[in-house]
């Protein structure tokens, strides 16, 4: 019992965790900590809003916006690696492209006049500029499939839907999931942006603080941010294990 | 059981497959064999629709294939390839189950199948729960001829199965189809380039180039009858007689009623192999015996001679 506590406690993705957690809890009552870091500043504690609270406007940018670009991506990935969509596969490819070279404070600033301040044209922004590694993954994957796997699925008389969902997306799958994860990762760092054109993440303090010179407010943000991507990329680093584990 | 008539296939206008007729008799094991680009995997490929023919019929079961769909075709037919195509993210046991699982076998009965394939194909039960890169090549094979067998398929279809192994191995492997076919009676249609393969396994050789079938029969009617220059050419002028010799076994030759006290030769062994043993023991006359190790009786060297007529 107490060597599975400790295995437990040994697990790399538990400390990020906590660490992230505690922080949370933890600063509001950091303000004599900063007060005494910058002792210049009328106010070096962030507190238009709670932190739980920016944190989870934070994940649901970012958790919205990367289900939509999983979907499309790995969506789009599939359908232009059928017989029927090949034709397509450089349109996709260039599309996708594309939408990653606008910066994506650019995509805002087009974003906000057609749609508005607020949560919305954050969240499209982020899925636009999510799409293309989850793609490539997508393509990367269903490349690697072996062509006698393909071969011997169709032989022994699956339909083309099944041997897209038993075999060549989960062969496929440590990479679909590698794009998944690059594609996060952006966007949980891309997200702290998305608080210029108004919407709630992280990035407020970090915007706020800029604007008004305040750095206590800059670090607030930043190192909850950059927890946060530590985070989500440990929990992706053990999804992907998960997946390789058996096909190798 | 499968009949090609007038059969045609063309890549980008030009026929892989030209026009050609064949009759695949239920139970025999008909082997496919030509150089690369002659059309033998298209051919077989043609059976299970995984090429579709542009001319002439092509009858399964008194039925033009056209006329089936193709995965319900597919799952009446057993199909192995060389590089196995093992699913490598299955374990061994769920690889063998494939297509009853499509089929959707009760539990039960996939369980009791897998067990008999396993006995089968002389697989160890442990091995069921890995995954096919921790098996030997020989062993990744089994499992794809377990696989290939799993429903009980009317037709065994394979395409160069044992290219990728080493010669012991496929020679075991070899034996090992023979012993299925016998117990089975399957019919099963194989497609290699190694002559010895076609001559060990085959009732019926088909020897195809550039498209079209050039001699189809017994094999000892390509060696003995070739029906031209190519496939005189094809089977060896010079390596004719050991393969002649590779079509007996001897225990068939063996004289009956004699004995000797020397280390003795198992009765399938082929008479090639039997003529190297001549030669390596520099003997001329041995002992023969069956599988359960009870004397049969003697080879003798001049036996090999008159193997012509026996075979």
């Amino acid at each position: 019992m107490s060597g599975r506590l400790k295995g437990w406690l040994r697990d790399p993705l538990l400390w990020p965790i906590a660490l992230f957690i505690a922080l949370l809890l933890l600063m509001p009552w950091s303000g004599p900590l900063f007060a005494r870091w910058f002792p210049q500043l009328d106010r070096p504690l962030y507190q238009q809003e709670s932190f739980w609270q920016l944190a989870l406007a934070h994940l649901r940018l970012v958790g919205l916006s990367s289900l939509g670009a999983a979907l499309i991506g790995i969506g789009a990935g599939v359908a232009v690696t059928r017989q029927s969509g090949r034709e397509f596969r450089p349109l996709v490819e260039t599309l996708a492209a594309a939408g990653q070279t606008f910066p994506p404070v650019a995509v805002l600033a087009v974003a906000v006049p057609v749609i508005g301040f607020g949560e919305q044209p954050a969240i499209i922004a982020l899925l636009l500029y999510g799409i293309l590694p989850v793609l490539q993954g997508t393509l990367a994957g269903i490349e690697s499939v072996p062509a006698s796997a393909r071969e011997v699925a169709q032989g022994v008389g699956m339909s083309a839907w099944q041997s897209l969902t038993r075999v060549e997306l989960p062969l496929a799958a440590p990479v679909i999931i590698a794009g998944v994860r690059t594609s996060v990762i952006i966007n949980i760092g891309t997200a702290a942006i998305a608080s210029t054109v108004g919407a709630k993440s992280l990035g407020s303090p970090i915007i706020i603080g800029l604007s008004g010179f305040n750095t206590a407010y800059v670090i607030q943000g930043a190192v909850l941010t950059a927890l946060l991507a530590l985070v989500a990329d440990r929990l992706f680093e053990r999804l992907q294990r998960c997946f390789s584990g058996s096909a190798k | 059981m499968i009949e090609f008539k007038q059969v045609s296939k063309y890549f980008a206008d030009k026929a892989a497959v030209d026009e050609i007729d064949l009759h695949i008799a239920a139970g025999e094991f008909t082997v496919l064999i030509g150089t690369s680009g002659s059309g033998k995997s298209t051919t077989l490929k043609m059976i299970n629709r995984l090429v579709e023919h542009d001319k002439g019929t092509i009858q399964f079961a008194g039925e033009e294939i056209r006329g089936f769909n193709p995965q319900a075709l597919r799952r009446r037919m057993g199909y192995a390839i060389q590089s196995i195509g093992l699913f490598p993210h299955w374990t061994v046991e769920k690889n063998i189950a494939t297509v009853p699982g499509l089929l959707n076998w009760p539990l039960a009965q996939q369980q009791q199948r897998i067990a008999e394939l396993l006995t089968l194909l002389n697989l160890e039960a442990d091995l069921l729960h890995r995954y096919p890169h921790q098996l030997s090549g020989g062993q990744q094979q089994r499992v794809g001829v377990a696989r290939a067998l799993a429903a009980d398929p009317e037709v065994l279809l394979m395409d160069e199965p044992f290219g990728a192994l080493d010669p012991v191995t496929r020679g075991v492997l070899q034996q090992e189809m023979l012993r299925i076919h016998r117990l089975s009676g399957r019919t099963i249609v194989l497609v290699t380039h190694d002559i010895d393969e076609a001559l060990t396994l085959a009732d019926k050789i088909v020897l195809m180039d550039s498209g079209r079938i050039v001699q189809q029969g017994r094999p000892i009617e390509l060696l003995t009858h070739p029906a031209n220059d190519f496939v005189r050419d094809f089977f060896g002028r010079s390596e004719l007689g050991v393969r002649l010799l590779a079509l007996g076994s001897a225990g068939a030759a063996a004289r009956r009623g004699e004995w000797l006290e020397t280390s003795p030769i198992a009765a399938e062994m082929s008479l090639r192999e039997a003529l190297s043993q001549f030669i390596a023991r520099q003997t001329d006359k041995l002992p023969v015996v069956d599988g359960k190790g009870t004397p049969l009786g003697v080879l003798h060297f001049g036996d090999l001679l008159r193997q012509r007529e026996s075979a």
